[in-house]
């Protein structure tokens, strides 16, 4: 489950809006598991967003995204400060539905995506958005079967 | 030989024990590379190819300028400097 705050909801809309008709990147964190917070029974998996962090995308492109480098390291910097860990990435779709993409699938199996992130995606082709969210399926260990592709509850927690 | 700092991103930290940032000494970037894996042998897959080269899609960082625009793996490390090394993350 990726549940979020509305706040968290309207950023990275404004963000897909904003950069549109390129694609929108960005980075979704929670509460670290070292950070010793989280009585609130939530497995690492379905911690809630805390922070969106909206990152220039350096491809630059409506059809691919790329985390600009420098700013991925300064959010796990700015991350690791506030006691936060990245748990997952965002990005737009200008063209095709909210659901991960061949690309996607390609990069997304490469060593060093781990396969416990949300991989959440805003569809604005359509004129009208939506969010799903997508992770590893149990077991599956990576995308490069697409079965192994589950689709995962948005929950708004506030 | 200095002891440097090197960072780790959410996603390395499993291979390395889930600490954020390790110590390793070396006097260039590719010691320091070369004393990480040998300190965390779980990171040598996800960081470095079969014939023991930095995967393309590994990005090093050496007090946030990208080693591709200093000395690659040559540029030289002082005590006190610090290495960060990170994934490309894309998709379309
Ligand atoms: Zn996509």
């Amino acid at each position: 489950m990726l549940s979020l705050s509305r706040q968290s909801w309207l950023e990275i809309l404004a963000e897909a809006w904003k950069v549109y008709p390129l694609e929108a990147c960005g980075l979704l964190m929670a509460e670290s598991a070292r950070s010793g917070q989280s009585s609130s029974g939530q497995t690492g998996l379905d911690k809630p967003i805390k922070v969106f962090r909206p990152i220039h995308n350096a491809a630059q492109s409506s059809r691919i995204f790329q985390l600009d480098p420098m700013e991925y390291m300064k959010a796990e910097r700015a991350a690791d400060d506030a006691g936060l860990e990245v748990v997952g990435v965002m990005h737009s779709h200008t063209h095709t539905a909210a659901y991960p993409s061949p690309t996607d699938v390609a990069e997304a199996t490469k060593p060093l995506v781990p396969p416990t992130w949300h991989w959440a995606i805003v569809s604005l082709a359509w004129g009208y958005p939506e969010l799903r969210s997508f992770r590893v399926a149990e077991g599956q260990g990576d995308w490069s079967t697409r079965s192994g592709i589950a689709e995962e509850r948005v929950w708004l927690n506030g | 030989m200095s002891e440097i700092s090197v960072r780790l991103p959410t996603v390395l930290r499993p291979q390395a024990n889930g600490q954020s940032s390790v110590n390793v000494t070396g006097s260039t970037v590719g010691e320091v590379v070369d004393g990480l894996v040998a300190d965390y042998p779980d990171l040598e897959s996800n960081l470095l190819d079969d014939g023991g080269a930095v995967r393309k899609f590994i990005n090093i960082y050496l007090n946030d300028e990208d080693i591709r625009f200093l000395e690659k793996l040559e540029t030289p490390v002082v005590q006190g400097d610090e290495v960060a090394i990170l994934p490309a993350v894309a998709g379309g």
